[in-house]
C-alpha cells in the first residue's frame, strides 16, 4: 500500500530580528485512513507541521527544505489552481477556534455549500443538500433550521461540528485537525472526539491530530508522534506509546498528566523550559533537561532506534530500562 | 549547541527603561528620523526667529513687490506688500505652530484626564461623559471651529480656545476606549486585591499603559489642527493681519497666483510639509512604542 | 495538615446575578445567574478545589471572594470576622489573595517584574516591600539578582506565572485563590509549579482555593471538591469519597468525559449531550434537569438543596435521588450505575 502522505527531512526556519529553527529534519508516514496524533507542547513545531502541510507559511520569511508527498503528488511544487484544489479539496483542516474560522456576515449553510460549490463545480442548490446531508451526519440537531444559522448564533461545540461539517464537505482524503477540543468544555470535548472518531471511519480519510493533551491523543488515535524542538523523538502506535513509552520526553509528559500519581506525592517534573530554537540543535535538543542524559547526548544528534516496525525513538538509550531514580 | 540551562533567559538581561527604549528604536527608523530633524529645524528657526539676522517681516517696500524668489536679497521673493518672504515664512512659524500645537497638547491633558476617568469609573460616569463627548462629535470639526471662532471673535487666544475645545471630544473618546480596554485586563484586578485604591491602581497601573496610544493619537492630530488653524485665518476668524501666519500668508498671497505662482504656493508648502512630518513622525512612533517586538 | 474545625474562611448563600442589558435606553434585559446561593466553609491548611464547566460560575465565585466582583447578597467571613461588618474590604485583600489564569495579562506590561511583586506590600505599607519581593523572587525560584529589572515579556509563561505567584504571596495571605493557576501552562511546567505551590502551602501553611477544569490536576492538589453547575454547589466532598463514588449525576458526567488514557479501553459514549445551557434565565427545579438521564417530574418542579448524603457524612450533594423524602420514583437509591 502507497502511502497517503510522506514527509521526508523537512526543515523549517523563520528569518527575521530573530531566526527560528521551527522544524529540523522531521519524516513521517501517513497510510490511508489513519488517524496520527502529533502531541507536543507549545513550540514543539507541530502547528508549524500542519501549515507547511497546507503551504500556509508566509513565503518570504521561510526557509523551507524538504520533500512533501501527498498520495504521488510533490506538494513543494504545487502553485495557482492545483495548491487551491488540493487545499480544502484533497486535504482540509479544522482550526482551535471555529469563532475565528467561520465568517460571521455568512451562514452555516452558505459557508458550506460555496466550498463545495468551488471544489465540485455543482449548482448552489445542490451545494445546499450536500451542506445539509454535512450537518445531519456531524449530529447537529434540527439541521434544517440551523442551516440558516449565522456562526454567532451557535453554542462553541455546534459551531465545532460546522468547523467539522465544513472541512468534510470535500471529502478530503487528509482532515488536518489543529487543537480542535481544546477550547471546549470537557463534556463537549469528548463529543467531538467521538464524532470525529466516528466520522474518520465513516469516510474512510487519514486525519493528522495535533494536540497537546495525551488523553485526547489517546481517545483520538492510532498512533502517536511526540515532537519536541521541532522532531519527532518518538513515533509508534498508541498502545506502545502509552504502555512502554521509551524516550525520556514521552514518559515526563505521561508522568505530568497526574492521571494515576498518587495524591499530594511529589511529581517527577520535567526541570526547564524548552530550548528557543535560535540555532539548530546539533545534538540531542532534551538532554539539558533528561535525567539521563550522557555525556555522548551532549555531542551529537541521538541515533534514531527502531524497536519494531513503524516504531522510533530518538535517543540513545532507547534499548535500557529506565528508572526515575527518587531522590 | 543549544543552550539550556533551568528556566532559560531567552532575551538578554534588560536594565533600561521603557522610554529609552522607545527612543532607541524609533532612532532605528529612517523616515521619522528624517521627519524629526525637519520639524526640530522648523522648530528651532521659528523660536530663534529675531536672532537670525533676518529682514524685518513687517518692513514693505512698493517698489519691490511680488519679486519672484531668488530676486537678490530675498532669498523667496517679496509678498503683496514687497515684505520679505523668508523672514515672514520664518516668523510666521512662531504663531502657526503655536496654533496648531498647544490646542492639541491642551486637548490632550483634559480629554487625557477625562477619557481615563470615563474608562475606568465606568457607569453613570462614563455614560455622562461620553455623550457629552457625541454631542460635539454630531458636529464636522471644521465646522464647530468656524463656529466657536466666529462667536468669540478673531484672535490668536480666541483660535487656540476653538481648537482645543474641537479636540478635546476625539482624544476622549480614545482614551475612554484604551482605558477600558485595559480596565479589563487581570493585572488591574490583580493591583485592586491588593488593597490599592483607585487613584493609585490609575496612577501607577493605567497612566503608563494608556499614555502611549493615546499621544500617539495627538500626534497625528496636530497635523489637523495647523491646517484648521491655517483655515480660520485664511477665513479672517483667526489671526489677524498683519501678523505672519501661513494660513493668512495664503489668503492674501492668493490674488498672486496668477502673477507668481511659486510665491502663493510656499504658505502652502510650509502647511503640507510640517504636517506630513508629523504624521509620519507618528507613525514612527506608533510602532517605536510597540513593546512586544 | 493542620486542619482544626473552626472554618478560616466561610461562606454563605453568596449570590451575583448580572444584568444584560439591551435596547435604545439600556434596560434590564435578563439576569445572568452567575453565581446563585453558594456556600462552603475552608479550614485552615485545607485546600479546596472548585471544578466545574464554562458558566458554571467559580471564577465569579473566585472574584467575589476577593471583593473584585460586587456581592448581591451572602455573608464572607473570614477567621469569624465578616467582610463589611468587622473588617474592611482592603483589610481582607491583605489575607486573601489571587492568582489568574493568564500570566501575561495579570502582569503590567511597563512595569518591572521586581515592582509588580512589590506593588502590594507598598499599598499596603508594610515594611521592606523590596527585600520581601526579592526574598519571594528567590523562594519561586528566580534568581532576584538577574531578573528583578526585567519586564514580563522577557519571561516564559512558567516564570511569569512564578512571578505572579510570588506577588500573591507578597503581603503573607492566609488564603490564595488560585484561579485555573496552571491551566495555560506546558503539562512539564505545570507539574513544575504544581510543586511549588505544593511545598509553598507547607512552608507558609497556606489554605488553597484551586479553581480549574482538570479534574487530574485537581485530585492531585485537593483536599476536598466542589463541583459546581450553573451558578449552584451541586457536590462537595473529600477527594477520596468523590473518586469513589460521584453522587450526582453531572459530577459522574464530568468524571466519565476524562479521556480514558487507556489504549485499548476508549471512552466509547459521551456521558452528555450537547453543551452546558447558559445561566441566563436557568431552567426551574434542578438546573441539571434537562441534561439528565434520571431526572422525574420532582426534579422539574422542586429545586435540590445541599445536603449530606447520609446524616454526618462529609459528602454533601444536591439531588432528589439521594434524599428518601424527594418524591423521585428512585429515591433514596442513589444514582444508578
Amino acid at each position: 500500500m502507497t502511502p497517503l502522505l510522506q514527509i521526508d527531512h523537512l526543515n523549517v526556519r523563520f528569518k527575521g530580528a530573530r531566526n527560528v529553527h521551527a522544524i529540523n529534519d522531521l519524516s513521517l508516514t501517513l497510510m490511508p485512513g489513519e488517524t496520527l496524533a502529533l502531541l507536543g507542547e507549545s513550540g514543539s513545531g507541530k502547528s508549524v507541521t500542519l501549515k507547511t502541510l497546507l503551504r500556509l507559511l508566509p513565503e518570504k520569511r521561510t526557509d523551507l527544505t524538504g520533500d512533501i508527498t501527498f498520495d504521488g503528488t510533490d506538494i513543494m511544487t504545487l502553485s495557482g489552481r492545483s495548491l487551491r484544489a488540493y487545499r480544502g479539496g484533497d486535504v482540509s483542516m479544522v482550526f482551535q477556534d471555529p469563532g475565528l474560522a467561520l465568517d460571521p456576515v455568512y451562514t452555516v449553510g452558505q459557508q458550506i455549500a460555496e466550498t463545495v460549490m468551488r471544489h465540485k463545480g455543482i449548482s448552489r442548490a445542490d451545494a445546499m443538500e450536500v451542506a445539509l446531508d454535512m450537518l445531519h451526519r456531524v449530529r447537529i440537531p434540527s439541521a434544517e433550521r440551523r442551516l440558516r444559522n449565522y456562526p454567532h448564533e451557535l453554542s462553541g461545540g455546534m459551531r465545532q461540528r460546522v468547523m467539522i461539517a465544513l472541512a468534510l464537505a470535500c471529502r478530503p482524503r487528509l482532515l488536518l485537525a489543529d487543537e480542535p477540543t481544546t477550547a471546549l468544555d470537557a463534556t463537549v470535548q469528548i463529543q467531538i472526539l467521538l464524532l470525529m472518531r466516528e466520522l474518520q471511519r465513516e469516510f474512510g480519510m487519514g486525519v493528522i491530530f495535533v494536540t497537546h493533551d495525551i488523553g485526547v491523543a489517546v481517545e483520538i488515535s492510532e498512533r502517536i508522534a511526540v515532537m519536541y524542538a521541532g522532531q519527532i523523538v518518538e513515533e509508534g502506535s498508541t498502545h506502545d506509546i502509552i504502555r512502554d513509552p521509551r524516550h525520556p520526553y514521552t514518559r515526563g509528559l505521561l508522568a505530568a498528566n497526574l492521571h494515576d500519581v498518587e495524591r499530594g506525592a511529589r511529581l517527577d517534573a520535567i526541570p526547564g523550559a524548552p530550548p528557543s530554537l535560535e540555532t539548530r540543535p546539533d545534538s540531542c535538543p532534551f538532554a539539558p533537561r533528561c535525567a539521563f542524559a550522557l555525556p555522548a547526548c551532549r555531542t551529537a544528534l541521538p541515533p534514531v532506534a527502531t524497536p519494531g516496525p513503524r516504531r522510533r525513538v530518538a535517543c540513545l538509550r532507547a534499548d535500557e530500562p529506565l528508572e526515575i531514580a527518587h531522590a | 549547541m543549544v543552550q539550556v540551562t533551568t528556566d532559560i533567559p531567552v532575551v538578554p538581561p534588560a536594565q533600561r527603561g521603557y522610554w529609552s527604549g522607545v527612543l532607541s528604536r524609533l532612532r532605528r527608523d529612517p523616515v521619522a528620523m528624517i521627519c524629526a530633524v525637519i520639524l526640530a529645524a522648523l522648530v528651532l528657526s521659528a523660536v530663534f526667529a529675531p536672532w537670525l539676522g533676518l529682514a524685518d517681516p513687517y518692513q514693505g517696500s512698493m517698489i519691490a513687490r511680488l519679486s519672484a524668489p531668488g530676486t537678490p536679497g530675498h532669498l523667496l521673493g517679496t509678498d503683496e506688500q514687497g515684505r520679505d518672504m523668508l523672514s515672514r515664512l520664518i516668523y510666521g512659524g512662531r504663531l502657526t505652530l503655536f496654533i496648531g500645537l498647544m490646542p492639541v497638547v491642551l486637548a490632550f491633558f483634559i480629554g487625557g484626564t477625562l477619557g481615563i476617568i470615563a474608562g475606568y469609573v465606568g457607569g453613570i460616569t462614563n455614560t455622562i461623559i461620553m455623550r457629552v463627548v457625541d454631542v460635539f462629535f454630531a458636529f464636522p470639526s471644521v465646522l464647530l471651529a468656524i463656529a466657536i471662532s466666529g462667536a468669540l471673535g478673531a484672535g490668536v487666544l480666541n483660535s487656540l480656545v476653538s481648537l482645543t475645545i474641537v479636540f478635546i471630544p476625539p482624544v476622549t473618546r480614545v482614551a475612554e476606549a484604551v482605558t477600558s480596554g485595559v480596565r479589563s485586563l487581570d493585572y488591574i484586578d490583580a493591583a485592586r486585591a491588593s488593597g490599592a485604591n483607585a487613584l493609585t491602581v490609575i496612577r501607577v497601573h493605567v497612566i503608563g499603559n494608556v499614555l502611549s496610544p493615546i499621544f500617539v493619537y495627538a500626534t497625528s492630530l496636530t497635523s489637523v489642527c495647523m491646517i484648521l488653524a491655517a483655515g480660520l485665518s485664511f477665513l479672517g476668524i483667526g489671526v489677524r493681519p498683519p501678523e505672519p501666519e501661513w494660513g493668512l500668508m495664503l489668503n492674501t498671497l492668493r490674488s498672486a497666483i496668477y502673477v507668481n505662482p511659486w510665491l502663493a504656493a510656499l504658505p502652502g508648502v510650509m502647511i503640507f510639509a510640517t504636517s506630513l512630518c508629523l504624521n509620519l513622525l507618528s507613525d514612527g512612533l506608533r510602532s517605536a512604542m510597540n513593546v512586544r517586538d | 495538615m493542620s486542619a482544626t474545625d473552626q472554618p478560616l474562611l466561610s461562606v454563605r448563600d453568596l449570590k451575583k446575578h448580572f444584568p444584560i442589558k439591551g435596547g435604545i435606553l439600556g434596560r434590564t434585559q435578563a439576569m445572568v445567574q452567575a453565581v446563585d446561593g453558594v456556600s462552603f466553609d475552608v479550614r485552615a491548611g485545607e485546600t479546596l478545589g472548585i471544578v466545574g464547566e464554562s458558566g458554571c460560575g467559580k471564577s465569579t465565585t473566585a472574584k467575589l471572594l476577593i471583593g473584585l466582583v460586587d456581592r448581591d447578597e451572602g455573608d464572607i467571613e473570614l477567621g469569624g470576622k465578616s467582610l463589611g461588618r468587622d473588617i474592611s474590604l482592603r483589610a481582607l485583600r491583605r489575607d486573601i489573595q489571587m492568582v489568574f489564569q493568564d500570566s501575561y495579562a495579570s502582569l503590567n506590561p511597563r512595569m518591572t517584574i521586581l515592582d509588580s511583586i512589590a506593588f502590594g506590600a507598598r499599598v499596603q505599607g508594610l515594611d521592606d516591600p523590596v527585600g520581601r519581593a526579592r526574598r519571594l523572587m528567590a523562594r519561586v525560584g528566580l534568581d532576584p539578582d538577574r531578573f528583578a529589572g526585567r519586564y514580563p515579556h522577557e519571561l516564559s509563561g512558567g516564570q511569569r506565572q512564578r512571578i505572579n505567584i510570588a506577588r500573591a504571596l507578597v503581603m503573607s495571605p492566609k488564603v490564595v485563590v488560585l484561579d485555573e493557576a496552571v491551566s495555560a501552562l506546558d503539562k512539564s511546567v505545570e507539574a513544575q509549579v504544581l510543586n511549588l505551590l505544593s511545598d509553598l502551602r507547607a512552608e507558609f501553611g497556606l489554605t488553597y482555593i484551586f479553581i480549574s477544569h482538570d479534574l487530574n490536576v485537581v485530585r492531585y492538589i485537593s483536599d476536598r471538591i466542589l463541583v459546581m453547575y450553573l451558578g449552584e454547589v451541586v457536590e462537595l466532598a473529600p477527594v477520596d469519597m468523590i473518586w469513589a463514588e460521584q453522587a450526582h449525576p453531572y459530577t459522574r458526567s464530568l468524571f466519565s468525559a476524562m479521556p480514558s488514557m487507556d489504549p485499548d479501553n476508549r471512552t466509547q459514549k459521551p456521558p452528555l449531550t450537547g453543551d452546558p445551557p447558559n445561566p441566563i434565565d436557568p431552567p426551574p427545579g434542578c438546573r441539571f434537569h434537562t441534561r439528565c438521564a434520571f431526572a422525574a417530574d420532582v426534579c422539574k418542579a422542586r429545586h435540590p438543596v445541599l445536603g449530606p448524603m447520609v446524616q454526618g457524612s462529609p459528602h454533601w450533594v444536591a439531588c432528589h435521588l439521594h434524599d428518601p423524602a424527594s418524591g423521585h420514583p428512585r429515591a433514596g437509591q442513589g444514582v444508578p450505575a
